[in-house]
């Protein structure tokens, strides 16, 4: 009788859980990492790149970093077949806002769009719910630079910095020790982002085929969006393995004139 | 019949509507208030067949309360004038459309005033001044010859009198009164009524 509760999405168990709702996020932890963070000049998302293979056709350069219109990006991490259905949505919702209001959705409106129609897929009947958990960074009018998460559930919240997919809470953990309440210039948002990438992902050297990142500035009161290249990752890479050498080095001198 | 003019300055809207109730070939009322107060800094003025005006302008001021209840901030003047147009535009091509003529005037933080004309065919432009109905024909003439960029509200209120004064002059039908409402800064007032009376000893 174990399977009684979780068959169904929209059935309580009698422990008061939804067991599809929690199985989705599981499915989540094991998807690729994402993390956002959010800067005084700006914001950024980096993904983890699953599907490396050399076979594989180039010319669709990012896998999981979606632009959804002027203003906003975001990153998904979970079933990517369920994540194309949902950016489409986001999409059509930023777009028919557009032609409402004639001007750009303000990013909070977006999510708890989208928000509602995940939660509908955990309480009406015979559906399974979204496998995907999502990072959203924008720029709005009202309140400026964003950075938001939602999961399968179809709760979400603001961040300023945050991580979803694998080994998430292990990242969290770094951001958390590594920021303060007063955020930080973009640059080194970029060079944290590599670090806990690195600390994070279970390989022993980062490489940019493995890592795509994206930023949001405003520049000339225009949102400008700039998905890095291979080139620019691996310049943010090759920094952080030079100050990691440098500390290394350093430990080792100190090491040595103890002894 | 009816008329409403509009003049915005650089950091204000001024509206000025007629206060008649016509109906068939009778005047009922002379006291209408044509300009309606949707938010803090935001005025509608509808003209156009009488219970479309009232029914059209309240339906676009709730939908933008509810705007405002759900996300805690208000749509601005550009953004609430393209919802208009938008209605108005569906209705339009519906079996129900709205006969109605309007001007948006509002006051935004960043843009300043802002006056978007709107007609019953959904056309809708960002003006320095206009005016719907026979009136409004009058005074493109006096607003093209008196406003400049650097209007102050003394100045666009001397336009409306000498509008309001040329239209009881010319015009075959007798729209003896005209409210005045500005939306600055500060938000919306209401100035002195320009009325037959009032304009007597008036020299434009």
């Amino acid at each position: 009788m174990a399977r009684r509760y979780d068959s169904r999405t929209t059935i309580f168990s009698p422990e008061g859980r939804l067991y599809q709702v929690e199985y989705a996020m599981e499915a989540i932890s094991h998807a690729g990492t994402c993390l956002g963070i959010l800067a005084k000049d700006g914001i950024l998302l980096a993904a983890e790149r699953r599907n490396t293979n050399k076979l594989l056709d180039g010319a669709i350069f990012s896998e999981k970093i979606y632009k959804l219109n002027d203003d906003m990006v975001c990153s998904v991490a979970g079933i990517t077949s369920d994540a194309n259905v949902l950016t489409n949505e986001l999409r059509v919702i930023a777009q028919r806002y557009q032609l409402n209001y004639g001007e750009p959705m303000p990013c909070e409106q977006l999510v708890s769009y989208l928000c509602d129609i995940k939660q509908a897929y955990t309480q009406y009947g015979g559906k399974r719910p979204f496998g995907v958990s999502i990072l959203y960074m924008g720029w709005d009018k009202h309140y400026g630079y964003q950075l938001y998460q939602s999961d399968p559930s179809g709760n979400y919240g603001g961040w300023k910095a945050t991580c979803i997919g694998n080994n998430s809470g292990a990242a969290v953990s770094i951001l958390k020790q590594e920021l303060n309440e007063d955020l930080i210039e973009l640059a080194n948002a970029q060079d944290l982002a590599v670090k806990v990438l690195s600390k994070t992902l279970d390989m022993t050297k980062l490489t940019s085929e493995k890592v795509e990142m994206a930023t949001l500035t405003r520049e000339n009161d225009k949102t400008v969006i700039r998905i890095l290249s291979n080139a620019d990752v691996d310049v943010l890479i090759a920094k952080y393995e030079k100050s990691e050498a440098e500390i290394e080095a350093a430990k080792r001198e100190k090491l040595a004139q103890k002894s | 019949m009816e008329t409403v003019l509009g003049i915005k300055g650089p950091d204000f809207v001024m509206l000025a509507a007629d206060c008649t109730q016509a109906h068939s070939i009778i005047m009922m009322k002379e006291d209408v208030e044509k300009i309606h107060k949707i938010s803090d800094k935001l005025l509608m003025a509808t003209i156009g067949e009488s219970g479309d005006t009232d029914q059209f302008t309240q339906y676009i001021s709730k939908n933008l309360a509810l705007y405002r209840m759900r996300n805690g901030y208000e749509l601005g003047p550009k953004a609430a004038s393209h919802f208009t147009r938008k209605n108005l535009a569906e209705y339009l091509r519906s079996r129900t459309p709205y006969f109605v003529n309007l001007l948006v005037a509002g006051y935004d933080e960043t843009e300043g005033g802002e006056l978007y004309y709107i007609d019953y065919l959904a056309n809708a432009k960002s003006l320095n001044y206009g005016g719907h109905g026979y009136g409004g024909m009058f005074c493109a003439s006096i607003f093209d010859r008196y406003h400049h960029p650097k209007i102050t509200q003394d100045e666009a209120y001397d336009i409306f009198k000498k509008c309001v004064k040329e239209i009881q002059k010319r015009l075959i039908i007798n729209l003896a009164n005209f409210k005045v409402s500005v939306v600055d800064k500060n938000g919306i007032r209401s100035l002195p009524d320009i009325t037959a009376a009032n304009l007597m000893d008036y020299v434009p």
